[in-house]
């Protein structure tokens, strides 16, 4: 038996109002070095200066990770040259990251697995080339965004468990609101560490840089089970050593040996003088750490008892869930708010193609709309069509009842009276009634209907109905 | 004498009252500087067209200054000496060169340096030595070279330097002027072309002691742009300024004294300064150091500085900055530019540092290096709770021959080879004022103090300098 052990070390790029160690503008600009100030460039005499926000967030991601923080924010200096990084030097974490021995829990197949969390840390990115013929562009806008890189334990052991992970690591990312993480931006980038082995010892560490989307990792791994397993079948040894994907083919090619493995003479950062890390700070931290998406989904089943594929709906557009649990915290049913959530409300997002914030409607719109329905003030028919409404307009479900004269009759004495006028009216048929035959209820029903205009409460209307033509029948 | 030679206020007085004017102060140091330059070469870049500029109530407003090359002048080519930089003209300027264009301050020139400040000798600037007015077959120290000869040789009342080991503090002493290296993070090193981030300063050179208070009261305060300024509203050098030092205390360093006491003249001296010093009512104590200690700030300095200067220069690729040099690969151009860029003494710097940061070697040397550097900073801080200050020969020397000493690093454990390197790793305010002449040529001696007790280093060494009554050498000529 072949034992696959997957390692991640993934970069998420972080929201922030600026650069994490200048103040130009972080964000996304098509013009090339638009987005740049002196420290993105490395100019001589230029100084870092640590985003607090950016600081703040990647320990907001550290502590939603399980980790331990430390006790002061330092950076440390990662020295290599290569031409996307201006300065000579990245500035990252080494000696005290935002967090260390975190874990994360993964849902696999129904059960839960916990990913151990080597650590998190706080670093800049570099500027991004582009290649030509006989030339390169250098684009700083990318220079010095902020990026957290998390770096998982060698814990997973299969293709599904590391995209798996990914899928979790970027819902809480996203979840924690500090990123949009999406990789077909650039926002989310990964390194790949698989090792193969026959014994039960780890197997020799490839590591397959750079790798652009999950699709890819997933890829990457493919490649590296396979290409590690035929090796050890023929009775060879994996080398360790640094791949590239190849995008194209989905194969990964050599790089780098662990001979020539680059030694970046890490040191402290000596221009940003320490900032302590304070339990106040922290617990303003926790305090805006949401409940993450698998716990959510854990509620929703056995707190809501909602199904696995509702619960898996709605957990997974972090606004889209708070939204159905501020129904629920307004008092709606978790079924009926979930159905109309998920049915009627993310069938418009979808349609739509938008975002719950791009709608005007409200939770208590909906928990106003299902109390309509309960008290029998409206049908559930005409609900969907106060949703409809109310989905555009905004407007209050009892205002658009009103407007839309959609009260229904539930005064017995009233709709006794048109009962009796459409018996009276068809004579015949009633005197044809067959309790068996249900067709010639819906009939009569369809009659007063009619007559009221839909407001009759239907299932009176259909009790009143049966006890009067079971009258004609001998 | 012309109102250039005389101090900062006398001279704003003058401008004040309409006596000289800023654009007659201007002409005067333009001139002496180009009837020095051969001999001297104080200059990289002398600024013919600057103009004069209005007098304010700021002390520095319509007066020329001199400013070290390594300092970001916006539109200035600035190369800090080094043929990498030698057609780098920056787009921003330093924070201290900013704060005193607000003071209508005049920058008249840029000085050469050791080659990005690298070096002590005054010798290794791309653009050749530095000569001592005082001696011309002498060298001035460095690196702030071209500042001190410039404030010695009268072209200037003051100018910016930069201090990493005693930068300003060891030329300052062999030209016969002050040296002032405030604490670590009084003036922002923002615009400061980074030796050794953690050593460096922003200080000033000049004829007074009160004229350095002048000037680093116009440059100090807190930086948004260097996150280790911090706020000294509650240090002002000119107004808590006075001589009247009596009851404060200071000590000199036992093991230093005794390595002195091998050269009897320069031991005198040293002797007549502590005794003008308890003339002024300053109580004077021996204090010892373990020798070992001090044997290793030499080395521990170059470890650190070193490492530091490594990757704070390798920016210098001819990718973004540094004049590129021609190659297949970007690998190529890197290694070109960094080799034809750097000068030899330079490129063993960075190797040194390099080899430093090796992983195999960083707890050894890096490590042992910053342990060093607490234990000397920790001793000193806890005799700085007993004293105002310590007293310390700025160096065992007058200023050395060309050829007698060179940058390249000695094997030799040292005393006074780095000693005023203390001021840096603690980040302490230390002052270097002339004490006399021994064979016709300035010797001096150093007051280092407590972090943040700028004010009282200052007023230890004005009281000392009114005892002392050293001559400059520009206001000396004219006798």
């Amino acid at each position: 038996m072949y034992k696959v052990t997957i390692g991640l070390e993934v970069h998420c790029e972080l929201e922030s109002n600026s650069k994490v160690f200048s103040p130009a503008v972080n964000g996304y600009n098509e013009n090339p070095n638009a987005n740049v100030a002196y420290q993105d460039l490395g100019f001589p005499g230029i100084l870092p200066v640590a985003n607090e926000e950016a600081v703040k967030r990647a320990l907001k991601v550290s502590m939603a990770l399980n980790c331990k923080t430390p006790d002061e924010i330092i950076f440390d200096r990662k020295n290599y040259y290569y031409p996307d990084l201006p300065k000579g030097y990245q500035i990252t974490q080494m000696t005290k990251p935002v967090g260390i021995n975190g874990y994360l829990n993964i849902e696999v197949d129904g059960e839960i697995k916990r990913v151990d969390i080597h650590d998190i840390h706080l670093e800049e990115d570099t500027a991004s080339l582009d290649h030509y013929d006989t030339y390169s562009l250098i684009d700083y806008n990318r220079s010095g965004i902020p990026l957290i890189e998390t770096v998982t334990e060698p814990c997973m052991h299969s293709k599904e468990e590391a995209l798996t992970f990914l899928e979790t690591l970027r819902s809480l990312i996203v979840y924690c609101g500090v990123s949009e993480a999406r990789s077909d931006k650039g926002q989310m980038r990964c390194d790949v560490n698989v090792s193969v082995s026959n014994t039960n010892e780890l197997g020799s560490k490839v590591e397959i840089k750079n790798v652009n989307s999950f699709y890819n990792v997933g890829r990457a791994i493919d490649f590296e089970i396979e290409r590690q397993t035929e090796i050890l079948q023929n009775g060879g040894v994996v080398e360790q050593e640094t791949r590239r994907l190849d995008d194209e083919t989905g194969e990964t090619f050599h790089m780098r040996s662990k001979v020539d493995a680059v030694d970046y003479k890490y040191f402290i950062e000596p221009n940003i003088s320490p900032t302590p890390v304070t339990c106040e700070m922290l617990d303003e931290i926790r305090k805006t750490i949401p409940m993450l998406q698998l716990e959510r989904k854990q509620m929703y089943k056995s707190k809501y008892d909602l199904s696995e594929y509702d619960s898996d709906v709605l957990v997974k557009v972090k606004e889209n869930s708070d939204f159905f649990n501020e129904c629920v915290e307004l008092g709606a049913d978790p079924k009926k708010a979930c159905n109309w959530v998920t049915g009627m409300l993310m069938g418009y997002l979808n349609t739509n193609e938008i975002t719950i914030d791009k709608v005007p409607i409200k939770p208590l719109m909906i928990k106003d709309l299902i109390d309509l329905v309960d008290n029998k003030t409206i049908s559930s028919k005409q609900a969907k069509e106060v949703f409809e409404d109310m989905v555009t307009s905004g407007k209050k479900p009892k205002d658009i009842v009103k407007e839309k004269g959609m009260m229904q009759i539930t005064d017995d004495s009233a709709i006794y009276d048109v009962v009796m006028e459409v018996l009276k009216e068809n004579e015949e048929q009633a005197k044809e009634y067959n309790p068996e035959k249900t067709r010639m209820i819906d009939f009569f029903v369809g009659q007063v209907m009619k007559k009221t205009r839909g407001k009759a409460n239907p299932a009176k209307t259909m009790q009143m109905l049966k006890e009067e033509l079971a009258k004609y029948v001998k | 004498m012309s109102y250039l030679d005389k101090s900062l206020d006398e001279i704003h007085a003058a401008l004040k009252k309409g006596k000289v004017t800023s654009k007659e102060l201007i002409i005067e140091s333009l001139k002496r500087a180009h009837a020095t330059q051969e001999k001297l070469n104080c200059f990289v870049t002398i600024l013919d067209d600057v103009k004069e500029e209005k007098i304010t109530f700021d002390v520095l407003s319509g007066i020329p200054y001199a400013c070290k090359d390594n300092l970001s002048t916006k539109g200035i080519l600035t190369s800090a000496s080094s043929n990498i930089l030698s057609d780098y003209v920056p787009v921003f300027d330093a924070t201290c060169v900013e704060k005193l264009k607000n003071k209508n301050a005049v920058m008249m020139g840029k000085t050469v340096m050791d080659e990005l400040g690298m070096g002590g000798t005054g010798t290794t600037g791309h653009t050749g030595v530095v000569r001592n007015p005082w001696d011309q077959t002498r060298m001035t120290a460095g690196s702030s070279a071209g500042s001190a000869a410039a404030v010695a040789s009268g072209i200037v009342p003051y100018a910016l330097g930069t201090d990493t080991g005693d930068s300003i503090r060891k030329p300052a002493g062999y030209c016969g002027i002050v040296g002032f290296k405030p604490t670590y993070g009084l003036v922002s090193r923002w615009g400061l072309f980074a030796f050794a981030s953690s050593l460096d300063h922003v200080g000033c050179l000049t004829k007074s002691v009160k004229d350095a208070a002048y000037v680093i009261d116009a440059i100090k305060g807190i930086d948004e742009k260097d996150m280790t300024s911090f706020d000294s509203s509650n240090i002002n050098l000119v107004e808590d300024y006075t001589t009247n030092v009596k009851g404060k205390k200071l000590f000199y360093i036992k093991e230093l004294n005794d390595e002195l006491k091998n050269s009897k003249e320069y031991y005198d001296n040293f002797m007549k300064v502590i005794s003008y010093a308890k003339d002024c009512g300053i109580e004077i104590y021996e204090e010892s150091i373990n020798e070992d200690i001090l044997r290793s700030i030499y080395p521990a300095y170059m470890a650190i500085s070193c490492a530091e200067a490594t990757s704070n220069n390798s920016n210098l690729t001819g990718i973004a900055f540094g004049s590129r040099k021609d190659g297949l690969t970007p690998d190529e151009v890197m290694i070109n530019t960094r080799t034809e860029g750097f000068s030899e003494l330079i490129r063993r710097r960075f190797v040194i540092g390099s080899f430093i940061l090796q992983k195999e070697n960083q707890e050894k040397l890096f490590k042992n290096a910053q342990r060093i550097r607490r234990l000397i900073v920790d001793k000193m801080t806890e005799l700085f709770k007993k004293y105002d200050g310590c007293i310390m020969p700025n160096s065992d020397s007058i200023a050395p021959h060309f050829g007698d000493v060179n940058d390249v690093m000695s094997d030799k454990y040292l005393l006074f080879a780095e000693n005023l390197a203390i001021g840096n790793f603690g980040g302490f305010p230390s002052i270097t004022i002339p004490s006399g002449l021994i064979d016709n040529m300035p010797v001096a001696v150093n007051i280092t103090g407590a972090v943040k007790e700028d004010s009282k280093v200052i007023n230890i060494a004005a009281a000392l300098e009114e005892k002392i009554g050293f001559e400059p050498l520009s206001t000396r000529k004219e006798k």
